[in-house]
């Protein structure tokens, strides 16, 4: 073997090693340092003087960020953390920097909003929604996600009809708005229009996250709507015979129904000895309200078929 | 004179080929399609977004440092390996070496943009399966950067023909750097009186004006670029460049190379 072959093998087996070496003495301190590379930290946090720092290059600096406050609402919600203290300014400075980028209203007001499953913000959500509608005036989904956070969030149906409404004026606004917008005038009963709500986001939305999302809801709608009847059925069953009906063949006999209702995969509900109204399997609802098991806390999946 | 400064050009546009200047384009490939295949996993809904973002704002800073370290060094670096001497003792005037050089510096980055246009393309197509219209306003962005290209590089030859490498390469990346914020500049001359107005404003209208070449955001997002804009644009990149070169050719023009 030649003498420079020789050195060259011996210095590449050295590069190798000595790479691994230090992967492995790095692997190892991080583990001494839990969660050290992964501080909740925005070193700068004014939206004005990144876009300045960013040399024009704002586009790019948004798309950063936005990625950056989706990995941080999944990691703060996959963690169970309930603090979420990063997330409107990472979203400010992410629609700061790009105006018009209205993903990140579309998906960053509902992780602010949503008090079940989100920051619990939803004051910081319709501010953002505003700043999204002032900059994209002619997209009428803005509107339509401030209704739905007006409502859904705040039950604030005045609020929600007029966003609605304003909604519904765009060119080329979905129909439905102009529905909805009705609809929340007349104060509609509320399982009803959150269906229509979570109906135009499934059929308006081309991205499979929120088609799930929207379609989990649905799912998680009927089961809220059909224990609520079954429930009002087993008071009405207690006030008139003064127990509790012993089995849901009696109840549904006393509702003159002529066969156990079942959820939306075809599992029959089941009455509980204390008069509860259950799903039988309430992992495979994770947005629903009721006929949950006491203390029982959701995990959310979804189903791609309706 | 036109065949000389074409033969100065080449050279410098084969002694660019010969530094490994397009070696780039190895690192720019990786960085797209990291960003195409990684960006769908970790974010949402801006994987068409990224790849333009992060495809025209690589092809622009990758092609301003090139600029910026290619050109500060074009004529230091003839005087210093003394080839200088040689091209100058032929039928070669001064300003056609400089001008000579611009354009060797120019091809190279137009072509370094170029495979890097089509990296982008080729991403674009990965993320989105098809293209439609408003993709061709890509094309735009990258004219706008081409121009952005031949300012800067008029402007390292500028520094080149009277100062060391390191110092011109300082001058030239603090003028992108002041550039970028022109705008601002001019603001703050609207806000101040007397003298200090006119210096300032001076001073605004003396720096290269970068901010109207970025249209990625806008671009990203399929907003249309005015027609009048793509025109100011183009004759603001000649102008500004014709003045730098210039400068290069007088201050090169009185140097002293003994």
């Amino acid at each position: 073997m030649k003498h420079r072959t020789k050195i060259s093998l011996i210095a590449g087996a050295c590069l190798v090693l000595s790479l691994a070496a230090s992967s492995l003495v790095l692997h190892r301190t991080d583990l001494l340092r839990p969660q050290a590379t992964l501080d909740e930290v925005l070193f700068l946090n004014s939206p004005k003087l990144i876009k300045r720092a960013s040399l024009g290059y704002d586009g790019l600096m948004a798309c950063i960020y936005w990625t950056r406050a989706v990995q941080y609402f999944g990691s703060q919600y996959h963690h169970n953390t309930p603090n979420y203290n990063l997330l409107a300014p990472l979203l400010e400075i992410t629609t700061h920097l790009d105006p018009h980028l209205t993903v990140a209203y579309d998906f960053g007001s509902s992780f602010l909003a949503s008090r079940q499953y989100g920051a619990g913000e939803p004051e910081r959500a319709i501010a953002l929604m505003n700043y999204g509608i002032q900059n994209n005036p002619d997209d009428w989904r803005l509107y339509y996600d401030l209704g739905f956070i007006y409502y859904m969030e705040l039950t604030d149906y005045k609020g929600a009809a007029d966003a609605f409404d304003r909604g519904s004026r765009v060119p080329n606004a979905h129909p439905f708005v102009k529905i909805l917008a009705a609809q929340m005038a007349q104060h509609a009963g509320e399982y009803q229009t959150a269906r229509m709500l979570w109906s135009a986001t499934y059929q308006t939305t081309k991205d499979k996250q929120i088609k799930e999302n929207a379609l989990e809801h649905l799912r998680a709608l009927r089961v809220d709507e059909d224990v609520t009847h079954l429930q009002e059925a087993v008071t009405h069953f207690g006030e008139r015979t003064g127990r509790l009906p012993a089995s849901m063949t009696e109840l549904i006999g006393s509702m003159g129904l002529p066969k156990v209702p079942v959820d939306p995969d075809g599992h029959p509900y089941k009455l509980t000895p204390e008069g509860r109204i259950e799903v039988r399997q309430p992992d495979d609802f994770s947005f629903a309200t009721q006929g949950l098991p006491p203390g029982y806390k959701p995990i959310p999946k979804f189903h791609s078929q309706p | 004179m036109r065949a000389r400064i074409a033969h100065i050009a080449s050279n410098t546009f084969r002694e660019a080929v010969r530094d490994r200047v397009l070696y780039n384009l190895i690192a720019f490939v990786l960085l797209l399609s990291g960003a195409a295949i990684l960006v769908g996993q970790i974010s949402i809904e801006i994987e068409k977004l990224v790849v333009i973002n992060l495809g025209l704002t690589a092809v622009s800073l990758f092609g301003v440092v090139i600029a910026i370290f290619i050109g500060i060094g074009l004529v230091s670096k003839e005087i210093e390996k003394r080839t200088l001497y040689t091209v100058l003792s032929r039928p070669v005037q001064r300003w056609e070496f400089i001008i000579g050089k611009f354009f060797g510096l120019a091809g190279t980055l137009v072509v370094n943009a170029f495979f890097m246009a089509i990296g982008v393309f080729g991403a674009l197509f990965y993320v989105s399966h098809k293209f439609v219209r408003a993709d061709a306003l890509i094309l735009v962005a990258l004219y706008f950067i081409v121009l952005e290209f031949l300012i800067i590089c008029s402007l390292s030859l500028l520094f080149s023909s009277f100062s060391s490498p390191l110092l011109s390469a300082v001058f030239a990346f603090s003028l992108f750097v002041i550039g970028s914020f022109a705008e601002d500049l001019r603001n703050f001359a609207g806000m101040a009186h007397g003298l200090s107005r006119w210096l300032a404003m001076g001073a605004a209208y003396l720096v290269p004006n970068f901010s109207a070449f970025n249209v990625i955001s806008s671009i990203a997002h399929e907003q249309p670029v005015a027609g009048q804009l793509v025109l100011h644009n183009t004759l603001y990149a000649l102008f500004y460049a014709a003045m730098a070169l210039s400068g290069a050719v007088l201050i090169f023009e009185r140097r002293d190379l003994k």
